[in-house]
This record gives C-alpha cells, sequence and structure tokens, in this order.
C-alpha cells in the first residue's frame, strides 16, 4: 500500500507542476502545445517496451506489440508534426 | 539489454536507470516549459524529445526485458507510420492529426495495462491495487481511444460534425461510467471473473463513442484539448500499473496542460466543461433562432470591385478568420491580399477568437503556414480594444464569434460569450457562402447591421476576385 501513497504523492505534485508550466501559453502556442504535450502522452511506450519484452505468455507479448505500434505512432508522428508546425511560426521580418 | 552487462553492473544498474528516468522527467519539464513562448517552444519540442529518447533506451536496459524482437518490429512499424504521416498530412488537416495521435496514445496506455495483466500466469498474483490500476488504466485508454476516433471522423466529415443525440443520452453515459467503477471494484475482489474485463473493455469503449457523438462541431476544440488531457491521465494510469514513475510524471503532465487548455478554451465560449459534455450544443435542428419576422430584414451585398475600393482606401483593416477559411484553404489567399493592401501602406491586422477553427490554436497554425508572422495575429483582448479605429473588418468564415446576439440577447444559447467586437469598426465584410446559420445554430444579426455588407460565394474564390480586383485600383 506504500507504494501506492507514494505514486499518488508523485502524481499529484506533477500535476501541480503541470498546471503551473502551462499557465499563461500565447494562443498562437496552443496547437503546438496540445501536440507536443500529446507526443510526450507517448511515453507509455516505456510501459509497452517491458510488457513486449518481459517474460509472460504470448497474449500479452502481442498486446505489448500492438501498444510499441500504437506508442510508437504518437511518440514519433507527434514530436515530427509539432516541430513542422513550429518551424513554420515566424516572427515578421524587419525588412520592410 | 541487461544481459550484455557484467554483473559488478547489475547491482547498481537499477538505481541508474531512475536517475536517468528522473533526467528524462527534468527534460519533459524543460520542454513544456520552452512551449510556453513562440521563440523557444522548438527548442522545447527539441528538449522534449530528447527526454523521450532517454527514456526509451534506458528501458531498453531494465532486467525485466529479455527479448527485442517483438520490439524493433514495433518500433519501426509505429515510427514509420508515426513519420509518414507527421510529413504527409496537409496542415489544413492538423485537427484530424492531432486526434489520430491522441487516440493511439490513450488506446496504447490501454494495451499497456491489459498485456501486464495477461503477463502473470495466474491472476491472482496482482494485488488488488494493482486489479485497479489496471481496471482504470483500461477505462481511460479505451475511451480516450475510441473518442479520438469519432473525433476523427467528425472532423473528416465521415460523421456528422452536427450534435447527434437522443433523450436520455446522457444518462446513460453517466450511468456507463459509474457502471465501469463498480466493474472495476467487482473484478479486483473477483480477478478469477474474466468476463468482467471483457465487460470492462467493451463499455469503456463504447462511453468513447456515445461521449463524443453528440458533441458539436463548435464544441471540438474543447472536446480535442480534453481528450488530450485524458491521454495524458491514461499514461499516468499505465504507470501505477507498472509501478513507474516517469509514467507517472509524464503523464500527470500532460493531463494538466490538457486540462488547462480545455479550460481556456471553455472560458473562451462563457459555458461549463459539463454544459459542453452534456450540453449537446449545435444541433441542426435549431431554426433561425429567437428572430423576428423574416420579411424586414435585408443585407447589403458586394463585390470584388467595390470591395477593393473599400479595403485600398482604408488605413486598417482587420481580419477575423475562422473555420470557413480552414475549409476553403484560404489561407494562402487571405495572406497575399494582406500583403497586398500592406503595400499600399494599408493596416492590417488578424484577430483571432480562441475558439474559432476546430481545435485550440487552429486558425494561428493555418495563418502560419501561409507564412502570416504570428506576432500580427491579434488575440481576443489585444484586437477588440482597436476595431472602433478600423475602417473595415474582413470576416472569413468566422460566424459564431463575431454574432453580437452574445452580448445582446439573453436568450440566446450563446449569450454571455466573449466576442470580436467587430460591430465598432466603421465597416464590416462577412465572406460566406449564404446566410445559413453557424454552428450554433443561431442567426446572426451583424450579416442584417447596416455597416454590414454581405461577399457571397467560396472564401477562396471571393479572395481570389478581390485579389484581381485590387490590381485595378
Amino acid at each position: 500500500m506504500s507504494a501506492l501513497i507514494f505514486s499518488l504523492f508523485i502524481f499529484v505534485l506533477a500535476c501541480f507542476i503541470g498546471f503551473e508550466l502551462i499557465s499563461k501559453v500565447p494562443p498562437t502556442l496552443h496547437t503546438p502545445l496540445m501536440s507536443g504535450a500529446n507526443a510526450i502522452s507517448g511515453i507509455t511506450i516505456v510501459g509497452a517496451l517491458i510488457v513486449a519484452g518481459g517474460v509472460g505468455g504470448d497474449l500479452g507479448k502481442y498486446l505489448g506489440l500492438a501498444a510499441i505500434i500504437f506508442a510508437s505512432i504518437n511518440v514519433v508522428g507527434g514530436f515530427m508534426v509539432t516541430d513542422r508546425m513550429l518551424e513554420m511560426f515566424k516572427k515578421k521580418e524587419d525588412d520592410k | 539489454m541487461s544481459q550484455f552487462l557484467p554483473d559488478s553492473v547489475l547491482t547498481w544498474l537499477p538505481d541508474v536507470i531512475q536517475l536517468l528516468y528522473l533526467v528524462a522527467t527534468a527534460f519533459f519539464i524543460r520542454g513544456l516549459k520552452l512551449l510556453n513562448s513562440p521563440q523557444t517552444a522548438r527548442r522545447g519540442n527539441m528538449l522534449a524529445s530528447i527526454g523521450m529518447l532517454i527514456g526509451i533506451v534506458v528501458t531498453l536496459f531494465d532486467q525485466q526485458i529479455v527479448s527485442f524482437e517483438l520490439i524493433i518490429i514495433g518500433v519501426l512499424i509505429g515510427g514509420l507510420i508515426g513519420a509518414i504521416l507527421a510529413k504527409k498530412v496537409a496542415m489544413t488537416a492538423m485537427p484530424e492529426l492531432v486526434a489520430v495521435f491522441n487516440g493511439f496514445g490513450g488506446g496504447a496506455s490501454a494495451l499497456v495495462a491489459w498485456g501486464e495483466l495477461a503477463r502473470y500466469e495466474s491472476i491472482s498474483a496482482i494485488d488488488s491495487t494493482g486489479m485497479i490500476t489496471i481496471g482504470l488504466s483500461v477505462f481511460i485508454g479505451s475511451l480516450t481511444f475510441t473518442g479520438s476516433f469519432i473525433a476523427f471522423g467528425k472532423l473528416k466529415g465521415f460523421i456528422s460534425g452536427n450534435a447527434i443525440t437522443f433523450p436520455g443520452l446522457n444518462i446513460i453515459n453517466i450511468g456507463s461510467m459509474f457502471a465501469v467503477l463498480v466493474l472495476i471494484v467487482l473484478y479486483t475482489i473477483n480477478p478469477a471473473n474474466t468476463t468482467l474485463f471483457w465487460v470492462i473493455l467493451g463499455v469503456s469503449l463504447l462511453i468513447g463513442v456515445t461521449s463524443v457523438i453528440p458533441i458539436g462541431g463548435a464544441d471540438m476544440p474543447v472536446v480535442i484539448s480534453l481528450l488530450n488531457s485524458y491521454s495524458g491521465i491514461a499514461a499516468s494510469m499505465a504507470g501505477f500499473v507498472l509501478g513507474n514513475n516517469l509514467l507517472i510524471v509524464s503523464g500527470a503532465l500532460v493531463g494538466a496542460a490538457g486540462l488547462i487548455l480545455t479550460n481556456i478554451m471553455c472560458k473562451a465560449m462563457n459555458r461549463s466543461l459539463a454544459n459542453v459534455i452534456f450540453g449537446s450544443f449545435g444541433g441542426d435542428g435549431a431554426s433561425g433562432g429567437s428572430g423576428g419576422a423574416d420579411g424586414d430584414k435585408s443585407v447589403r451585398e458586394t463585390s470584388a470591385e467595390d470591395l477593393a475600393i473599400q479595403v485600398a482606401y482604408a488605413s486598417k483593416v482587420v481580419i477575423v478568420p475562422g473555420y470557413g477559411l480552414a475549409v476553403a484553404q484560404a489561407q494562402h489567399i487571405v495572406k497575399e491580399v494582406a500583403a497586398n493592401l500592406e503595400e499600399r501602406g494599408v493596416q492590417v491586422k488578424y484577430g483571432v477568437h480562441p475558439v474559432a477553427g476546430r481545435m485550440p490554436g487552429h486558425m494561428n497554425v493555418l495563418l502560419a503556414e501561409a507564412d502570416v508572422p504570428y506576432d500580427v495575429l491579434y488575440d481576443m483582448d489585444q484586437i477588440n480594444p482597436e476595431f472602433a479605429s478600423t475602417d473595415v473588418v474582413l470576416i472569413i468564415g468566422a460566424n459564431d464569434v463575431v454574432n453580437p446576439m452574445a452580448k445582446t440577447s439573453p436568450g440566446s444559447p450563446i449569450y454571455g460569450m466573449p466576442i470580436l467586437d467587430v460591430d465598432e469598426a466603421k465597416r464590416t465584410i462577412v465572406f460566406k457562402r449564404s446566410l445559413s446559420v453557424g454552428y450554433a445554430g443561431i442567426d446572426n444579426p451583424l450579416f442584417y447591421a447596416e455597416k454590414n455588407q454581405m461577399f457571397f460565394g467560396d472564401a477562396k474564390k471571393s479572395l481570389q476576385a478581390l485579389n484581381e480586383a485590387l490590381k485595378d485600383v
């Protein structure tokens, strides 16, 4: 039970950090923030690696494989598309 | 990969892994922080991806991992699909893509929990906390999965963008959510009953469908950011299942970020989250709102030539983009018209409502694609004081966000929603295909105002005509 309490502590504190971090994002960055955060949620791939590569029955492994595929799409696609978007965001050039 | 390491290393390996997880967490936090400012955002995204790489590589050394075939196959397949989607998808399809990625993230978390359950030879080996967290993870992950794909279908037009609902749907949804929670408790008490697991999985998947289907297109920014939050919470839950702090922290960060965005979107519509989820706003049945007789309303039409003269001799023009701009893919031609006007010495600004479009920041991304610098995009609070000194406002594909009924008519469903005060400008021009109502399903008195002129037609074609006409002025 104490392990669960410890995890809860971490969870709640991390939530507060999240709220503080994102409190005043300009609207320009709403989409990139969302897709960047979305890519971070693909961290579940770490769990997928353990499930797919660990000891256990076949069903578990194949579920793990599916999880890896899903999470990889999320991670790779998420970070790349965020970068593609941010690349487009430019400040007005002073040449005029 | 731990089997390749000498025994002396193995004794302190778990601690090293945890410490490097902490480093990865720091990268995520720093990355999110840098995503708060346009100048640093790209670096922030880069840092977050480095954090992810650290997390993945370090995990490969976890002693629980003994085989790598499936890992390599999975990462290659998934990575390739993700990369292709990210590179190929048009910027106009960004809301759909975000929804899809979100769905895969949520789905992955559910699969991780399910896989963890399946790995155990006998289910009784999992303690009750393990069972509860597995249940919750499957629940949230599955509903994120199906919910995101329904949102995708709605954005793509496969499923009607209107609110699809029937009486009692909300009660069914709330009831099912409680039922799943009860089932999770029952399953924890009686883990041998696998039927319970299937019911939990099935009902969770179904809740994702039935809770997103009744939400109208205009509320999509709220739904997308809420689903984003869910995918974070799902990852966090998977972390509880595996006892993995990296997952718990990163998931919580994303969950919190998503909730903040959701809250910003709700505020921009002056509605509560509950009202968005259960309100079934934006049905197609609403007929012209509370408006009076149609006979006494007339609109003034304008032509490209007439409009060209008006904007060419204006000193300040504000462009108000909306979802219609995205549909017509008119972002490039808008930029051309603006450049043309700027050359003539006209000051051009863009006024962007926080919920314009189908996801948070939709218009900003669209205009950025057309090379519109972000510092000429003004948000609602910045642009509203400027309308009084504006000569012409070009309203392109926006409707509800400029509807004065939000200020004047307490009976209107959008009453209280903060809007762009375009009616304070000397002239407003509405680019629109017809006089049809917006997603909120209510009439817009702005169209009939004396200072307003309508420019009927497809936004892209209309702007092209305007651009041509400007050459002759």
